[in-house]
């Protein structure tokens, strides 16, 4: 077994109630790492060649859970949740930060592959003796915050029954789903701490189709061992330095963004995207850290940038709720891009999503384009029963409400963006699709394209994981130093930490201290990296079965985009069809695909894709 | 008495990131390990991060009731410190102590209690590189150290209501 990696993998079959350990040769760990792209060849491995006909909420699919190999050893400890997303039929590395993955890996464990469907709702309990399949009846239907107070109460009792002797048992970490995932809500995340959350793919419906409410860890042992422990420390205490002198980040997290991005870049979501401008101060910094910061400096395992910061309302209608600053993306989609300027509503929408275990970006995304619909006149009270207008903070509670319980219109919402769009128009008759801002059926993160002042031309168009901003897809050939691509994330998701703690010039020398393996940024881009990424496009071009997606009409930006800006300093700026299709073009030639963008055979020959090379031809021929 | 150290916390400080157990558990055990650390964060509710470590309690309750005489305490920091090959991991010590902060090794009967790194911890160094200073020294604690001698849930169920008002009441 390579450094850095526990040794032992789970597999779980929540039907037949079975559970076996299993180990991954050292080759494909090098190969994939962990996380994102091993997620991607686990499931070419199993479901790849009848990919076409998997439903992603059938109990068929495959939920992976995964460390990697520098989990827990990297500044910003994170686990990365995978499988066929329900949302784009193709797969996307979801990762979060959190303690569990460091609980898992002190238990023995690098990651679990969960299959199946429970009789009745279950929860997974990981210890140093195992994994057991608990009853979860009782948590069933309860929010976030109730389902971790129980848990964590609950299983403190039981381990501290089994072995009451070792003293005080700490509380354990989870991974978990609100109603929101147990309803098959498509935009569902799973959440872990206290509103973490894997928001994009949709695998909080994943875990709800299984009946599995959450996974609990608690390990006892220690991280694996490394190949270089002192430099590991030595690299460490290196990291530490240049994150405490990050002040910025460390001040204000990414919440300074609220504004910056919204008055400078202009490429905010405002109302459903139909403007990227705004001029409000108060959606940002002071407003947020003098009101509502109770913990102003929040960190996660092995991380001193602590970007997070805890919010609370403690006065008037919305008393008692509790989230994180919000991050910028959340200011964007639960504030602007809902008409809502008004920070204590945006604290309150942030925390409403989390807790009912919505994804803050992918589910607020469905409410703007919801509330434009009715803006338009073609969503109705009747469908709603209740106004919805722009930045009415009680009506886009109701509205959620209404998602997570699939209530009236609310059903047409939960199935995400881009299938209520296919269904409204359906219904309506009129054809509503320029007004849904998704890209291969993911809503595009908070970032703009049309100012090319932040995101730009094919970020999004081109991207394995649709409108995941995490992971912009551009042309790796000039690779600009300090530019973040989806092969740096496919890095960050595979080694599986947060890419808000990398430090380029120490990260490769970490990565060698860790595992013992000398990679380096350039054999990454062109290897590993190209092999996540062009495993993750043939799945997604798989498709299926509901919906599937052809290059030449889906990788394109949401047609909203090509809209001039209405406003701002940018106005009357679009996203520019020519330049697109010409980075495209340069984008899949770069990546060794043929001028439609689908994998050639000497490139799947080159990264040892021999075995995809079959079902390519289909795509080829299609 | 001079020499002697004593170790202060200020929980609403913590930003748990858990850096005190790192370096902790890499300097007594070799490994980053979270479970052996000599100090433990608890978390009752995420954002009630709550350093854990033993006070130094005036009247060293754990060193009088070790019915093995594994405990004594270190003259130069006050400290007790654990005699491994004498420890025989009954428990006693921490059912004597007031905050139930020792615990059993996770993978050798003995029992883990805060050594002070003999008078430079490097919890406090850390915490204090950060900023955080949730963690600081002091040669003179006063009378107040058998206070800190408490269980961490207590200290959560109070730092909630601090931190989240009327809701911090019903988070535990």
């Amino acid at each position: 077994m390579p450094h850095g990696y526990a040794g032992r993998f789970l597999e779980v079959d929540l039907t037949r109630e079975k559970i076996e350990e299993t180990k991954i040769p050292e080759e494909i760990l090098y190969q994939y790492f962990g996380g994102r792209g091993l997620a991607a060849k686990v499931l070419w491995d199993r479901l790849g060649k009848r990919w076409s006909s998997v439903d992603p909420l059938g109990p068929e699919n495959i939920l992976t859970v995964l460390t990697g190999p520098l989990t827990g050893f990297h500044p910003g400890s994170r686990i990365c949740i995978s499988g066929k997303s329900p949302l784009s039929n193709g797969i996307v590395g979801a990762t979060a930060s959190t303690e569990f993955a460091v609980e898992l890996k002190c238990a023995g464990y690098d990651g679990i592959f969960i299959t199946g469907k429970a009789s009745s709702p279950v929860y997974l309990l990981i210890t140093d003796d195992g994994c057991e399949i608990m009853d979860a009846s009782h948590i069933w239907g309860k929010t976030c915050e109730e389902t971790i107070k129980i848990l964590n109460a609950e299983v403190k009792r039981t381990l501290a029954e089994r072995k009451p002797r070792i003293g005080l048992w700490r509380e354990p970490s989870m991974v978990y789903i609100g109603p929101a995932g147990e309803n098959l809500v498509r935009t569902a995340a799973v959440l872990t701490k206290l509103v973490h959350a894997a928001g994009y793919g949709g695998y909080g419906a994943v875990m709800g189709s299984k009946n599995l409410k959450a996974i609990v860890a608690k390990g006892r042992g220690p991280l694996p061992d490394t190949a270089a422990p002192k430099t590991v420390e030595i690299l460490l205490n290196e990291y530490h330095k240049r994150l405490i002198s990050k002040t910025r980040t460390r001040q204000w997290g990414t919440g300074y963004a609220g504004y910056s991005v919204g008055a400078n870049s202009s490429s905010e979501p405002v109302r459903n995207w139909q403007e990227e401008w705004h001029d409000e101060k108060s959606i940002a910094g002071p407003r947020y850290s003098a009101r509502f910061w109770v913990k102003p400096y929040w960190a996660d395992f092995n991380c001193t940038l602590s970007c997070m910061k805890i919010s609370c309302i403690k006065s008037g209608r919305w008393k008692g709720d509790i989230t994180d600053m919000p991050d910028y993306e959340l200011e964007a989609y639960c504030g602007t891009n809902l008409g809502i300027f008004n920070p204590e509503d945006n604290v309150h929408m942030s925390a409403l999503v989390d807790n009912l275990g919505l994804s803050g970006i992918n589910a607020a995304n469905t409410m703007g384009f919801a509330a434009e619909l009715y803006q338009r006149g073609i969503l109705t009270k009747e469908d709603l029963g209740f106004e919805l207008k722009w930045g009415d903070a009680e009506a886009f509670t109701k509205l959620a409400n209404l998602i997570v319980k699939r209530e009236k219109i609310g059903d047409i919402l939960a199935e995400g963006t881009y299938r209520a769009a296919l269904k409204i128009s359906e219904m309506k008759g009129v054809d509503v699709m320029q007004y849904a801002v998704h890209v291969k059926g993911i809503e595009v993160g908070a970032h703009g394209i049309r100012s090319d002042k932040d995101f730009h031309d094919i970020y999004y168009a081109a991207n394995v994981q649709g409108g995941d901003h995490t992971s912009p897809a551009a042309d790796p050939s000039p690779k600009d130093a300090g530019v973040w691509t989806e092969l740096n994330a496919a890095f960050a998701d595979s080694a599986v930490f947060c890419m808000f703690t990398v430090v380029p010039d120490l990260v490769w020398e970490l990565t060698y201290a860790v595992t013992g393996w000398r990679i380096t940024e350039e054999k990454w881009c062109r290897e590993q990296g190209r092999r996540i990424i062009t495993l993750q496009r043939v799945l997604l071009l798989l498709g299926g079965p509901d919906i599937f997606w052809t290059p030449e009409k889906d990788d394109d930006n949401p047609k909203r985009f090509y809209e001039p800006l209405p406003t701002g300093p940018y106005k009357g700026k679009a996203a520019e069809k020519t330049v697109v299709e010409r980075k495209k073009k340069e984008y899949y030639k770069a990546m060794g695909w043929d001028e439609r963008g689908i994998p050639k055979e000497e490139e799947l020959k080159r990264l040892g894709l021999e075995d995809v090379e079959e079902e390519v031809r289909k795509l080829r021929r299609h | 008495m001079s020499d002697r150290i004593w170790i202060m916390r200020d929980y609403i400080r913590c930003s748990g990131c858990r850096r005190c157990e790192i370096v902790c558990s890499l300097s007594h055990e070799g490994k980053i390990w979270p479970e052996a650390s000599r100090i433990r964060i608890f978390a009752p509710f995420p954002g009630l991060e709550v350093p854990h470590l033993c006070a130094q309690c005036d009247d060293y309750p754990c060193v009088k009731a070790c019915p093995a005489d594994a405990l004594s305490v270190d003259e130069k920091t006050g400290a007790v410190i654990v005699n491994k090959e004498k420890c025989t991991g009954c428990g006693v010590c921490i059912e004597s102590c007031p905050g139930k902060i020792p615990y059993i090794h996770p993978t050798e009967n003995y029992a883990v209690i805060c050594d002070l790194c003999g008078g430079k911890p490097k919890c406090v160094e850390v915490c204090a590189e950060a900023g955080y200073n949730a963690l600081r020294l002091t040669d003179d604690p006063g009378i107040h150290k058998k206070v800190h001698a408490v269980e961490p849930e207590v200290i959560a169920k109070d730092l909630a209501v601090n931190l989240f008002g009327e809701k911090g009441e019903e988070v535990i």
